[in-house]
């Protein structure tokens, strides 16, 4: 039996609105593996954020979940089915930041623009633990250190907007793991930076793993980056999973046919006269969107085929 | 932040020396004068008046010099502290006007205060339960509260307060106290009474407020910024009051100078309706008999209040609002 620290079952959301109701995930089955990073791929809309907010309960009306469970087992504390909690309980505060934390797409957004960037990484550890103020802001300090920030006097006095996208990233990081959450989500976190702050991220985020020996969940849609980061693959594609599997056996051995046009459109060493390839033209006439079950193909290894 | 201040006091100064012109000219603008409008009064009860009496009459008033002179002398004594003299209660402007202002500043307050405690709330309320019947209900009462007329509702209450309650609520004191020189228990009775003119004054400012509340804070509610404060674990109630309504109340603090403009031209005629002692009715008054010391004292006094309001809410909006204070 494999050790998971997530196991996502059947979970199924919809969205409500006034012009009609959207499924935005069916059937989502994936395990993440306790101390590993898995990175769930996929094109915008197919459920990679959604499925993030389910875990942490984040999801917000007009979107429920209307079935499935996800199993946590966290090493701190018992075993609970996430989705099956109520709004009220109090494992959702344990939930939000102590056991599992997010870094969010959006660094220029994601921090308060009137509070201190201190102050607001010190408040993750006030909201979980019974410490004092200024021993919150003492471990903000060293939390801060350890993300990189430099010139933490006064830099923990400064306010977001006197920060680069970089650095606010590097804050939101610091928020997110200053109370050594078992799982870490990172929903697109280098999308929004230039491509050299991109690499500066991926090398923090993994050699912050290496440490912390937490299990990642990293949502991108940006292969490169899956190949750098991850241990294993979740694709997904229209509120369905296409295919699991470890890093290697999906980009070395697709079985999908959806995955197979992921990986032909990256741009290669083509000459300029060619145009890029599309997922659409790669796919071809290839049956993407048929709803079949996952059936496990490998230890491990599933893919939703026929 | 010390030099902001200092040039904002500047541009305070150049302000007010264009609104005293202003004032001035306005006041000048409507035929006639002082002089004309006793003439007529003498006149309609059967005196005649000589030219050597409306001569010296004119040069009493300084009338007779020319309107610049006019104006700087006006001006000069104004900024000394000497207000000039009212016509039509034949008394310095100075034994007038302090009362009265600081009656209509007492007034203001109190409606401010209570647009907040009833706007900040509802707003709160109106915005994270958006759509639900609570918000439909207070919207619609807010709209009601917007559409009523000031002067209305000063009628409503009375009315009510005098069928229901048999009391009378015009006036700031109760009958008992109204003659009484200032001690303690008048204060209570004023603080007791206060409430009403203050709820009456404030009731539009309070819809206004409550709507626009609402609309900020449903702007800010989904922000980024929102959610990763709930995502590190920060309660609701707290999550709402930290991060988005101190953005979504930062334009509030920003116009909350203004308010002192609006809120006294709405309390004129519900001072009339309610026979309190402010300065709308005698402003209108010494506006009507083209009382210009009185009438300019007054707009100058409310133009002075203003732009220091404006200032007090702008150094406020710079330290609760740290973009601001940066820039």
């Amino acid at each position: 039996m494999a050790d998971n620290i997530l196991e996502i079952r059947n979970l199924g959301v919809r969205f409500k609105t006034d012009t009609g109701v959207t499924n935005a995930l069916n059937d989502v089955n994936f395990d993440v593996p306790r101390g590993k990073v898995t990175a769930i791929v996929g094109e915008s809309g197919s459920g990679k954020s959604v499925t993030a907010n389910c875990i942490m309960r984040l999801l917000q009306p007009p979107g429920e979940i209307v079935n499935g469970s996800i199993h946590f087992n966290p090493s701190r504390t018992a075993p609970f089915d996430v989705v099956a909690i109520s709004d009220r309980d109090p494992r959702i505060y344990d939930l939000h930041g102590g056991l599992i934390s997010m870094v969010f797409q959006e660094p220029m957004t994601a921090l308060s623009p009137v509070h201190r960037v201190g102050n607001q990484v010190a408040e993750a550890i006030l909201c979980h633990r019974d410490v004092s103020k200024d021993a919150a802001m003492a471990e903000a300090h060293d939390m801060l250190s350890r993300v990189g920030i430099p010139d933490i006097d006064t830099r923990i006095q400064m306010y977001p907007f006197e920060f680069s996208g970089g650095m606010r990233q590097r804050v939101v990081i610091a928020t997110a793991l200053v109370c050594n959450p078992e799982v870490l989500i990172c929903d697109e976190p280098t999308t929004a930076l230039d491509v050299t702050i991109q690499a500066e991220i991926l090398t923090l985020i993994k050699d912050l793993q290496e440490e912390l020996s937490n299990s990642i969940i990293f949502i991108t849609h940006d292969i490169g980056i899956v190949a750098q980061i991850a241990d294993y693959v979740v694709v997904m594609y229209q509120g369905r999973v296409l295919e699991i599997g470890t890093v290697r056996q999906v980009l070395k051995d697709p079985l999908h046919p959806y995955t197979k046009g992921l990986l032909a459109a990256i741009p290669g060493n083509v000459p300029k006269s060619v145009r890029l390839s599309t997922i659409a033209t790669a796919v071809g006439d290839a049956d993407i969107t048929t709803p079949y079950p996952l059936k496990e193909v490998g230890e491990g290894r599933l893919v939703s085929l026929p | 932040m010390l030099h902001y201040v200092i040039k904002r006091m500047g541009t305070m100064v150049l302000t007010l020396a264009f609104i005293s012109v202003i004032v001035f000219v306005v006041i000048q603008l409507p035929p006639g004068d002082i002089v004309t409008s006793t003439l007529e009064r003498m006149e309609a009860s059967g005196m005649q008046a000589s030219d050597e009496y409306v001569q010296n009459l004119r040069a009493r008033y300084n009338l007779d010099k020319p309107l610049y002179l006019q104006y700087l002398n006006w001006i000069f004594n104004f900024v000394q502290g000497d207000l000039g003299y009212s016509y039509i209660y034949s008394k310095p402007v100075n034994e007038l006007v302090w009362e009265r202002l600081g009656y209509t500043l007492l007034i203001t307050i109190s409606a401010v205060i209570f647009t907040w405690v009833v706007a900040v709330p509802f707003g709160i309320y109106s915005a994270v339960r958006q759509y639900s019947i609570g918000d439909y209900f207070i919207t619609v009462v807010a709209l009601i509260g917007l559409a009523t007329p000031n002067f209305l509702l000063a009628l409503l209450v009375m009315f009510f307060a005098w069928e229901w309650f048999g009391i009378s609520i015009g006036g700031l004191y109760s009958m008992e106290f109204r003659d009484q020189p200032f001690s303690i228990p008048k204060l209570f009775d004023l603080l007791s009474r206060l409430w009403i003119p203050g709820s009456v004054v404030g009731m539009g400012g309070t819809a206004v407020t409550m709507r626009i509340l609402r609309a900020n804070l449903l702007d800010e509610l989904n922000k980024p910024y929102v959610v990763t404060a709930r995502a590190k674990g920060v309660k609701p109630i707290k999550l709402i009051f930290k991060y988005p309504l101190r953005i979504a109340i930062n334009p509030f603090i920003s116009t909350l100078g203004l308010l002192l403009p609006t809120l006294i031209s709405g309390e004129a005629i519900v001072s009339m309706v309610l026979n309190l002692p402010t300065t709308g009715r005698m402003l209108l008054q010494a506006l009507l008999a083209q009382d210009m010391y009185l009438a300019g004292s007054f707009l100058m006094l409310l133009a002075i209040l203003t732009v220091v309001g404006m200032l007090i809410s702008d150094l406020v909006l710079a330290w609760s609002d740290p973009r601001i204070r940066y820039e």
